[in-house]
């Protein structure tokens, strides 16, 4: 007799894995409340660059089907606004699910839908590690050079320095030690 | 029940006050200096971890915001001016109060006790502590004529775990209906201003912030009137229509409002110049 199969968290095998439970213990966050009732889709603002719904995102990682949603362009459109739980009948921190979703991404080396933004994020944590606090001008030229975009949207940048809006030189903090034994504590 | 109010508070303006809209810091600072109330910004403070650093890990998107909580003193509110700011910081008050492990990890990295009682305000919270017939009693100068769309962006939705925390929709139209000012009904009050894609998906954004300033327009408002600072930029970088309508500062119009006479040096720093439009509604004159 084989022997049954019971849910588990080893999120390889679709269907077998019990997505849900990865995302409570890393982030606290039921989804199986979740009514597919599609208040968070219909509210998001990005739909339009999304491959997956939110809902459908949730429908994914209760299937147990983590790859697919780790793989899907939708978790990295997601800016937490916020918009989908705060209309969500059953107060499901949607923006959290997708946080795990995109930290899972990452450590698993899968391939970045949206490869752009993840790039952002790592330049401003890395302005944050270096300075403190994020320094606009850097971080976008570093952007551009990272996903070498040359030439494109520099007709912003330039209006933005002819306001004043782009500080040449990073505003730093003074006390940078804290700085190192705060990224030492979660390495 | 009325509030206390302080004569001082600390103050936490963000990134984004501090550089791009140090307009909307400026007339912050000022229309409160004019209310009676000293903002003394958090010495030293840090970076929020913006919209970035919650995405990619969680601890630190705790700790980040948390070392502002240990830098604030004792005994005086932090008010928070960026609404993406002070969601990150009282994420971070509320998760620390309740895990015993993080405390434990704050006070080795801060070298202080966490204290939960600090109290985190939005500006907004402090608008309503002062209370609106004490703001506008202090009114100098009438705003009539000027038809405003008032934006919120995602400042008013917030994760569920903070959903019981009081909710701002209309304050802005409330205190700018003391001055005069005339609110616009609308319908994209609460629509995200597509944050940092603006940046990564200019095309997207550009879509969005079109629909949010057409429908401004269409309700014949004669500006925007914005809450945050990220919104300002977006809305103001990003609309490719032949006719954009200027973005105000909320700050500013209080400012202006509460008799300051600095605001030619705020509107001087925007890319679409409200100076025209207010010339010809009269709310303003060159100085």
């Amino acid at each position: 007799m084989e022997a049954i199969a019971y849910p588990t968290t080893d999120c390889t095998t679709p269907f077998l894995c019990d997505g849900a439970e990865i995302v409570r213990r890393h982030s606290g966050v039921d989804i199986n409340t979740c009514l597919q009732c599609l208040s968070c889709s219909g509210g998001c603002p990005f739909t339009a660059a999304m491959d997956y719904l939110p809902n459908q995102v949730i429908r994914l990682v209760q299937f147990g089907l983590i790859d697919e949603a780790l793989h899907s362009a939708t978790i990295w459109t997601c800016v937490a606004c916020n918009t989908c739980s705060a209309q969500c009948p059953m107060a499901i921190d949607i923006p959290a699910m997708m946080d795990v979703m995109r930290q899972l991404a990452v450590e698993q080396n899968v391939k970045i839908a949206e490869p752009d933004v993840l790039a952002f994020h790592r330049e401003i944590i890395r302005s944050i590690e270096k300075y403190g606090r994020t320094h606009k001008l850097e971080i976008m030229l570093r952007f551009k050079l990272k996903t070498r975009r040359f030439f494109s949207d520099t007709q912003t940048g330039v209006r933005m320095l002819a306001k004043n809006k782009l500080d040449l030189t990073a505003s730093r903090i003074k006390d940078t030690a804290v700085l190192k034994r705060l990224m030492n504590i979660k390495r | 029940m009325p509030q206390t109010i302080f004569p001082t508070y600390s103050y936490f303006p963000g990134c984004s006050m501090a550089t791009t809209a140090k307009e909307n810091d400026a007339s912050l600072v000022r229309f409160f200096g004019r209310m009676g109330i000293e903002l003394r910004e958090l010495e030293d403070w840090n970076c929020c971890g913006s919209s970035s650093v919650h995405c990619l890990d969680t601890e630190l998107s705790v700790m980040l915001p948390a070392r502002n909580l240990a830098l604030a003193p004792s005994g005086r509110p932090l008010l928070v001016a960026c609404p993406n700011c002070l969601l990150r910081l009282k994420t971070a008050q509320m998760e620390i109060g309740q895990d015993a492990a993080l405390q434990a990890t704050y006070e080795e990295i801060y070298g202080r006790p966490f204290d939960p009682g600090l109290q985190l305000l939005h500006v907004f919270d402090l608008l309503n502590h002062l209370g609106h017939r004490t703001m506008s009693e202090k009114f100098t100068k009438r705003l009539d004529g000027l038809r405003f769309a008032a934006y919120y962006g995602c400042m008013l939705a917030r994760p569920p775990a903070l959903r019981h925390e009081a909710n701002h929709f209309g304050l802005m139209e409330s205190i700018l209906a003391r001055t005069g000012a005339r609110s616009m009904t609308w319908g994209y009050a609460s629509r995200c201003c597509g944050t940092f894609l603006s940046v990564v998906r200019p095309d997207l954004v550009t879509a969005m912030v079109n629909d949010i300033v057409a429908d401004a327009r269409a309700c014949r408002a004669d500006c925007i009137v914005t809450a945050c600072a990220m919104c300002h930029l977006n809305l103001e970088v990003r609309c490719t229509l032949p006719e954009p309508i200027p973005i105000m500062h909320f700050s500013e119009l209080l400012a202006m409002a509460a008799g300051d006479l600095q605001s030619n040096a705020w509107f001087k720093r925007h890319l679409i110049d409200p100076r025209p439009i207010l010339k010809k509604t009269g709310v303003w004159t060159p100085p």
